[in-house]
């Protein structure tokens, strides 16, 4: 696989590193001088020096090969995503991961269609609420691209659900009640499983059905 | 009719000081407070901020702005910011400063209006240079 890697900080370099010793050929972009010659040390040529929101740079770097997977990591939201709009859109680069350094732009890489994102800041406040649920509610996990997320539900001791079936919740269309953990073993919901108090409950929602699943669930 | 101008160092600072005495009511946006001292007496709204946060644009008025015009000195800003002024709040008219001529015609050939100074900078001179000369390699 051929996989072309912009901005070589704590993320790009790691990952540029486990990508070679997976036998993978990677180009590292990288346009500090200081940290170039760094990362030249360790990776030779297979770091490029150059702005890669520069098309010049992106095709040095054999962007029209076409690279297999173009991963934009660097500290600059609109950095990547232009970078991932050019991959993408000018030279059918199928796989684009992009990184949202600010959680607040992540609508914006949604609206402009770069789907695969990641976001530290985003993944830490997810395993806080994991910790700490709030609202009832612990998102697991979005398929962006799908539209869906995956959310899980702990059932305290008075939840209205408790002692009732699946069936009988009366579950709106965009919510599907998947998997009920007990005890920390995990069964696929059906239309009879009833849900107990201590159950962490797995569900698959369309968008904008969190407060339905809330109120089916929690009152 | 009105105008938003997001980046206000001399491009941006001109421009929305024409529009505005062309008769746009126009907002200005930029990251830093003292970009304003660039306006001189303004009297038009001024909102401190980025352009890609979405309440700075709201503030600005983008919810029912004609024309937005993005020249601050990022391409990549300009080019997202443009962009969701374009396709998040449908603005009609966006024009985006891009000194990049390459990033410049990926995106207008994307629908983006793009101004690229540099490609005007290079037909200038290049006809400054020309003008009453015939073309070396021409004889």
């Amino acid at each position: 696989m051929y996989a072309v890697v912009t901005g070589g900080g704590k993320i790009g370099s790691n990952v540029t590193r486990s990508l070679l010793a997976m036998g993978h050929e990677v180009t590292l972009i990288e346009k500090d001088e200081v940290r170039f010659s760094r990362l030249e040390v360790e990776f030779g040529p297979s770091v490029l020096r150059g702005d890669a929101s520069e098309i010049h740079v992106l095709e040095q770097a054999g962007i029209a090969r076409p690279a297999d997977l173009v991963l934009a990591v660097t500290g600059d939201d609109e950095d990547n995503l232009v970078v991932s709009q050019i991959a993408r859109e000018g030279y059918g680069v199928q796989r684009v991961i992009a990184r949202v350094n600010d959680p607040r732009n992540q609508v914006h890489f949604d609206l402009l269609g770069i789907a695969q994102t990641i976001s530290a800041t985003a993944s830490i406040l997810g395993l806080v609420e994991h910790e700490m649920p709030e609202h009832g509610l612990v998102r697991l996990f979005d398929f962006r691209r799908e539209g869906l997320e995956l959310v899980e539900v702990p059932i305290a001791a008075d939840a209205p659900c408790r002692g009732k079936r699946v069936a009988a919740l009366a579950l709106p269309d965009g919510v599907r009640l998947v998997a009920v953990i007990r005890q920390g073993r995990p069964e696929v919901a059906s239309d009879r499983t009833v849900i107990r108090p201590g159950d962490q409950v797995l569900a698959i929602l369309a968008p904008g059905y969190e407060d339905a699943l809330r109120r089916a669930l929690l009152g | 009719m009105k105008a938003i101008v997001i980046g206000c160092g001399r491009v941006g600072a001109s421009v929305a000081l024409g529009l505005s005495s062309d008769g746009w009511e126009v907002a200005v946006v930029d990251v830093d407070e003292e970009a304003l001292l660039r306006l001189g007496g303004w009297r038009g709204r001024f909102v401190v901020g980025h352009g890609l946060d979405t309440s700075v644009l709201e503030s600005a008025g983008i919810g029912d702005a004609d024309a937005v015009v993005v020249a601050t000195n990022g391409d990549n800003t300009n080019i997202v910011v443009g962009q969701v002024a374009q396709k998040r709040y449908g603005v009609a008219r966006v024009v985006v400063r891009v000194l990049d001529p390459r990033r410049a015609d990926f995106y207008a050939a994307r629908g983006l209006q793009t101004i690229c100074p540099t490609k005007t900078a290079i037909a200038s001179i290049h006809d400054a240079v020309s003008v009453g000369v015939p073309a070396p390699g021409a004889g």
